[in-house]
């Protein structure tokens, strides 16, 4: 018996409608959410995460509405972040039917919030999302990654979809998140994110190797080789894509079935 | 046709409950009206938050719970189904409503496992029950939860490895419960949901 790794396509959402970029930028329409869902809930996918980018208070309503549909439609678990600032407002989501919520710039902002989160609705329930850009600025305080061209950097978490630098350390952060209680870190490298060359894979394994919670690997898968990579040299527990599935290029059993053939335990 | 209320005690993901509840042919409501509650053909108890703060909201419908369970099926998931044992350890020691016996505990610390045990992962059905009816031995589905139900092999239905072996899902008299969310379990799971539909 053994836990399977997940494939988890992300539905980044605005106004209602999925929508693809790169490196944060450039957005693209991408369909419609709760049409998307149901593909991924056939093709085997083993969670759905959407990403509410709009993250403005009139547009909520939309969120849920998508929420509630695909709930409708999906028997598989769904996770919902963006714009999450209160215990109110994962209370709603939930209610709409999502099974986690994530917390992104509100939990750097607030970093008790995670903790009321995970007392209330039970430390599985929160996702601490992790925003990460390489930094060259090395200095005594930061945690400092060796990439494999032999350069050293550290990884500072971003927050407003990477708009707006922190100073914090992605690595010391996650496990500050953890310590406060979420139950799982979903980790977006904007070095990567849209590019399709890859994962990140220095800090995604130093986080996984840091924390004792479930790592999911985000941002910049283009070939099937790239959840390999994720799974065996980043540790990740779950990867997690956009554009390959939104696209066409892939489905979620093309996936599963090239890693269970390379021996990475899936659910087919 | 059968009438199921899911139990709204203000915590838990509700909604896919009854989703999952009416597409496997059940009548489903959501409720805190305890008439509503005896009035019903089952009641699923659903599943997420913490222990404490469960049995906290829970309070009040204990009894009329107890009452319930005399004659009529509950199934508890996830959350739901770590209430119904002896006692939980979450953020505390606290009181569960004893209706199978047994604890729920914390996964003991294990440095090559991750905690919450999240995913998909296997079903090893022990013991013959109609819940299972039609499910494939070492069927997958879907768990999210760090604590689990340390219970006797008689109230085990199914058993999972993680960490440690653990009941995934338990059963005494009619106190149903599933560790694993058949809601989010893709069509195994519905099938479950059905079965119980099926005892009702």
């Amino acid at each position: 018996m053994t836990l399977t790794k997940r494939i988890i396509p992300c539905l980044d959402i605005k106004d209602g409608r999925v929508v693809k970029g790169t490196n944060f930028l450039g957005l693209r329409d991408a369909g419609d959410p709760v049409e998307l869902a149901a593909r991924y809930n056939e093709q085997g996918a083993d969670e759905v995460v959407f990403l509410d980018i709009t993250a403005s208070k009139e547009n909520r309503s939309a969120l849920i509405d998508v929420i509630r549909r695909a709930a409708d439609e999906l028997f598989l678990p769904l996770t919902v972040g963006g714009g999450v600032s209160s215990v109110d407002d994962m209370h709603s989501l939930l209610r709409a039917g999502a099974d986690k919520v994530s917390i992104n710039t509100s939990g750097i902002k607030n970093p008790d919030l995670i903790r009321q989160g995970a007392e209330k609705f039970g430390n599985q329930c929160i996702v601490s999302a992790i925003d990460v850009r390489r930094n060259d600025n090395l200095s005594d305080d930061v945690t400092i990654i060796s990439m494999p061209d032999g350069s050293e950097c550290w990884y500072e978490v971003v927050i407003y979809g990477g708009s707006k630098q922190t100073g914090i350390d992605a690595v010391l952060w996650a496990k500050e998140a953890e310590r406060l209680g979420c139950g799982e870190i979903l980790l977006t490298s904007m070095e990567t994110d849209g590019v399709k060359e890859g994962f990140d894979i220095p800090i995604t394994s130093k986080i996984a190797s840091e924390v004792k919670i479930p790592v999911i690997a985000s941002g910049g898968v283009g070939k099937l080789e790239h959840f390999y990579d994720g799974f065996v040299y980043g540790h990740a527990d779950a990867c997690l894509a956009a554009s390959v599935f939104h696209f066409g290029e892939m489905t979620v059993g093309d996936v599963k079935k090239y890693l269970a053939d390379r021996g990475v335990p899936v659910r087919i | 046709m059968t009438r199921v209320i899911i139990l709204d005690y203000g915590l838990g993901n509700l909604r896919s409950v009854k989703k999952g509840l009416e597409k496997a042919g059940a009548e489903a409501q959501i409720s805190s009206d305890l008439d509503v509650m005896a009035s019903a053909d089952g009641v699923v108890l659903p599943g997420v938050g913490a222990f404490s703060e469960g049995m906290e909201k829970l309070e009040k419908m204990k009894s009329a719970l107890y009452e319930y369970v005399k004659d009529r099926p509950v199934l508890g998931i996830c959350l739901g189904m770590q209430m119904l044992l002896d006692v939980g350890e979450e953020y505390g020691v606290h009181e569960g409503l004893k209706l199978v016996p047994g604890a729920v505990r914390h996964f003991p610390v294990n440095d090559s496992f991750k905690i919450p045990h999240m995913g998909w992962n296997n079903i090893e059905i022990t013991q013959k029950s109609p819940l299972f009816e039609g499910i494939e031995n070492q069927s997958y589905v879907y768990f999210v939860h760090s604590y689990y139900a340390d219970t006797k092999p008689q109230y085990t239905l199914t058993k999972t490895d993680y960490i440690c072996p653990f009941a995934s899902s338990i059963r005494n008299k009619n106190a149903y419960g599933t560790q694993f969310h058949p809601e989010k379990s893709g069509t195994t799971g519905l099938k479950i949901l059905e079965n119980f539909i099926n005892l009702l």
